[in-house]
This record gives structure tokens, sequence and C-alpha cells, in this order.
């Protein structure tokens, strides 16, 4: 019976999977294309920055500005150069490139400072790269931001939706990889205990700068898909705004587990749809953050450990039965 | 006959409040030796000069004939000094046998790696079961650190400890809040690696009574100060170390 169970929960994602590839061939919807794409993006969005908060226990408030890079890298580029697949490809490395250089520095700087004062750091860098995009004018055009073009490959929403699909799976594995790799164990091992780790002859600021560096580029990624999306870039991609829904989803979904991002993004973004899609029936509706709110000290409270956490705790104590007398999950 | 770790003059100050002041120490290679003081003398200060945690105001530390004065702890580590804490340190949230993974793959040097081979992974499980299977805590191998009881919790320290292979090792008061019933397992434990005659202890002690019959040589500190030093049997006959105990001695710098 248990072997089925556990069976069952390791064939639920390739159900999934299929699932979504599925998708276009019973409903293409233009806009519900768009929001799954979205879904996909921010997941992996969200997976990095799980790999600062749950993996290695670093908050970062400034993980917009990564994000932010690689929108304005792929936005730049296609307006200013050409929208050619090669051009493409040269915004993506630009933007990884720029994204991987700014996390290293700021890395660098301040990973050795105590965590709220690393916090407050990030946020002002990232403040620094808002105020970058707004007054670089003669680049950016200020505040409006500007739309532009992308290959036509890419502008069909079905195949676009793909990509984003594969995008998606393709740095789930990667950074699954990554969490259980040597390396990746060490990043837990600091966030348990970062004196200790130390003693065991491991240099704590190299491990996390390498972190930072990663998951830097991986959210420049998908700043640069985020812009593909919306073929449209703004200042809204650097601000505190972004790097609040990352923190959100990866909070409601569960840190420290990659599935967490996902459902997290998935959760957010169809809130966030259907709560503004609800405006027409009561104007409150229009403020949805307020509902977020409620919603986050809810999870805060009862699911500390997030969707994803919270199920794997369950299934381990299912496996294990550990008595319910005692609880990991909460904190009273 | 050779020593392993030499302090010259080290000190340090606590804005004005010397913690350690001006200790000389020689540890002689595959020696067991304990330091003793009361509460107050600056053991545990001084393990952490000698570890890296704290850097010195002044004096020097040589390790196997290098200057570590101002090393960082993991690196002082590398160079095969391994310490334990006097308040429990482990990884809370990992299971018992990925604690001593993660000290087992520091000694074996696999730091930066994204990506490693199954099979070099299961030799480092296998060599940390080994490490647990010495402190008697093999049962307890998929159980998180944080849900074992305090005795466990020193052992799993210790097997954190021996996993690194260092040439020093450091303890500080490895029975400390333990029950009296569990402290014989531990001392047996560090009899076992006494035995083995490859390594070199360094101890820290409050009780004097539980590493006399395992120490080669006793040094005591009082108040940051080296106050004796010498075989088990020379410390227990010597007054000085008898008033300071007693609480009849005062000294007069402070």
């Amino acid at each position: 019976m248990r072997m089925i169970s556990r069976y069952t929960i390791g064939l639920l994602p390739i159900v999934i999977i299929m699932l979504l590839a599925a998708y276009p061939f019973m409903n293409d919807s233009r806009s519900t294309l768009i929001l799954l794409s979205k879904i996909f993006i921010f997941a992996v969005f969200a997976m990095s920055y799980d790999l600062l908060l749950g993996y290695t226990g670093i908050v970062s408030f400034g993980h917009a500005m990564f994000f932010g890079i690689g929108a304005y890298a792929i936005g730049i580029v296609m307006y200013k150069i050409g929208d050619s697949m090669g051009m493409l490809l040269l915004a993506l490395l630009i933007g990884v490139v720029l994204a991987a250089i700014v996390s290293y520095i700021v890395g660098i700087l301040t990973l050795r400072l105590q965590s709220h004062f690393y916090a407050m750091l990030t946020l002002a860098f990232a403040g620094l790269f808002t105020v970058l995009a707004e007054k670089w004018r003669s680049i950016t055009k200020g505040n409006d931001g500007f739309p532009f073009p992308i290959p036509d490959f890419f502008r069909d929403r079905t195949t676009f939706y793909y990509f984003a699909l594969v995008f998606m799976i393709l740095f789930f594995l990667l950074l699954r990889r990554f969490t259980k790799s040597p390396l990746g164990r060490v990043l837990q091992a600091i966030r348990e205990n970062e004196q200790r780790t130390a003693s065991l002859g491991y240099q704590v600021v190299h491990y996390k700068v390498i972190v930072s560096v990663v998951a830097g580029v991986v959210a420049a990624l998908c700043g640069g898909m985020y812009g593909m999306t919306l073929r449209f870039v703004n200042t809204s991609v650097f601000s505190m705004n972004t790097t609040l829904d990352a923190l959100l989803m990866t909070i409601i979904g569960g840190i420290g587990t990659l599935y967490g991002g996902v459902i997290g993004a998935a959760l957010i973004e169809l809130a966030h749809e259907l709560l503004t899609s609800l405006a027409k029936v009561h104007p409150i509706f229009e403020r949805w953050i307020i509902f977020f709110g409620l919603l986050y000290i809810l999870v805060v409270m009862v699911f500390p450990l997030g969707i994803a956490g919270t199920f794997k705790l369950w299934l381990k104590r299912k496996k294990t039965s550990i008595p319910l007398g005692k609880r990991d999950d909460v904190p009273w | 006959m050779e020593s392993i770790l030499k302090t010259r003059e080290l000190t340090i100050d606590f804005g004005g409040q010397a913690a350690v002041s001006g200790v000389s120490l020689e540890v002689p290679k595959h020696q067991f030796q304990s330091i003793i003081g009361p509460n107050g003398a600056g053991k545990t200060t001084l393990f952490n000069l000698l570890s890296g945690q704290l850097q010195p105001t002044h004096g020097t530390i040589l390790f196997k004939e290098t200057d570590i004065t101002h090393l960082s702890p993991p690196l002082r580590t590398r160079m095969g000094m391994g310490r334990s804490f006097q308040i429990t340190n482990v990884f809370p949230n990992l299971t018992v046998l990925e604690n001593v993974r993660l000290a087992v793959q520091s000694s074996a040097g696999v730091r930066f790696n994204f990506f490693s081979a199954l099979s070099r992974f299961k030799q480092f499980e296998e060599e940390a079961v080994h490490y647990l299977k010495s402190v008697m805590l093999d049962g307890k191998r998929d159980s998180l650190a944080k849900h074992l009881a305090h005795g466990e919790k020193r052992k799993l320290e210790i097997a954190m400890l021996l996993a690194l292979k260092p040439e020093l090792l450091l303890l500080d008061e490895p029975t400390a809040g333990i029950s009296i019933e569990e402290v014989p397992a531990i001392l047996d434990v560090l009899r076992g690696i006494k035995e083995q005659g490859d390594k070199t202890i360094l101890l820290i002690e409050h009780k004097m009574d539980m590493v006399l019959d395992l120490s080669d040589s006793v040094t005591v500190l009082f108040n940051g100060k080296l106050l004796a030093s010498g075989s088990p049997q020379d410390i227990m006959n010597n007054e000085l170390v008898q008033s300071a105990y007693l609480g009849g001695l005062y000294d007069d710098a402070s």
C-alpha cells in the first residue's frame, strides 16, 4: 500500500507536465497561455530565490535587481539593435553576464555582514537600479518603459508557452541537481549553523557568493523570459514588489523545496488573476494585495513550512509514523 | 619531544580586561593534555584563540611549526586542527548521517563540486557510518540531529570531529551538561581515540577528577594566566592549584 502511494506521488509531476503539454490543444485562449507562461517563469524565479532563502538562509530584498537586468537587457537589445534570433541570444548572454558581475560584486561587498544588514544593503542596491532605469531616459525611456519586438519564432503564444514550460522543467532539474550536489549540501549546512560549517573547514563566504551568483544569473534569465512574454519593459521589473512576489511565492509554496516555488508561483499568479477579475463584483478586489496579506499571515501562522514543506512532513510522518504529540512545523 | 602546537605570550584584551594574558603553552605530539581551571579562568577563550574564532591582541600561535595566528577557522581546520564546542553545536535540521557526512566531505577536500559521481557519495556515507559506529550512534543515523538526547549530540560532535581526521583535537568540555550515567560512555570514546595513538588531544575540563587518569599532562589556568603545568600527580599535589580551586587564591594583578 505504501509502495503504491509513494509511486503515485512520484508520478504526479509527470502527469501534471503531460496535462500542461496537452493544454494548448484543448484551449488556446491567448490570455490563459500567457498566464501559464508567466507562472512557469515566476516558478523559476521563485526557485532561484529559494536557493538564497530556503537553502542557504540568506534574506535578500534585492532579487528584483537581477530580474530587471535580464528584462532590460532583452528590451534594449531588441529595440535598439534588432529582433533576430542571434540578437536574442546575445541579449540573454548580456543579461546573464551583467547579473553575474553585479551579484558577484554585491556578494563580495555585503555577504560578510550579518543577515539583516545584508538584507538592507541589497534593498539599497536594488533601489540604485530602479533609479538608474528611471533616470537614464535615452536608453530606458524612464518610468513609462517601452514596447519592443521579439523574433518571429517566439511571437506565437503557443510556441512561447512550450518554450516557457521547457524552461521551467530544465531549470527545475538543474537546480535540483545543484541543491543535491556536494556544494548544495554545504549550503544547507550554512543555513543550519554557519559557525559550525566554518569550523568543519568550509569557507562560508565563498559559498554565499557562489549561491548568490547562481541565483542572480537564473533570475536574470527569468527577467529576460518575462520581458519576452510581455514584449514590454518598464521600471516595475526593478520594483520591491517583484522581490516581494518571489518572497511570497517561496514562503507560501514552502521554503527549502524547489516544488514549493512552482506551487507558490501558480497560486499567487492565479489568485492575482482571479481577484483582479472579481473587481467587477466589488471594488475591494481591486486591492487584491490586501487578500495576499491575509493569506500570507495565515500561511506563516498555520503552515510555516509552506505547502510543499507541510506536505513533505506529512508524507514523512505517514512513512515513519512519528507520533503526533511533538510537532516540528509550528513554533508553538 | 616534538611539539605540534606552541603559543607564545598569547594575550587577548576585551576592553581592558585581559581574559587570557601571556599564555605560553606547548603541546607535544601524540599526547593527551588537559587544561583545567575554575569558572572564568579563560579556558574557552584560549580555545577560541587557538581555533581562530578570536584574534589575539598580541602573541603568536604556531601549529606544526607554521605561524597560524592570522588564519581563519576553516583554514586551520584544513591544516589538521579540529575542535568541538562546549555548547552543543551541530546542524539541527539535518540527519545524523548528513552531519557526519559533511565533515567527511570536507576532509576529502570536496568543496565546490556541482556534480559528483554517485559512487563517491556512497563512499562518503559509508565512511560517515564508520565514524557513527565508533561513537555508538549508528542506530540513529536517520534521525534529525535536533531529536537526539543531549549526550547523543555530544557523541555526534565527537564523530564529526573524528571525521575531519584532525591531527590535533581541541575538545571543549566534552562532558558538559551530560548526566552522570552517560559520562563513562564519552570517556570510553576518548580513551579509544587516545589508544589509537596517532592523535594529539587538548581537552578543557572544569571538573579535574574527570580527566586526571586519562591525561598525560595537565595545565592549570587561573584568571587568564598559566598557573601550573605538569603530570596529573604533580598538579594534584600542587598547593597553588589547591588554593585556586578552593578559592583561597587572589590574583594581585586583577
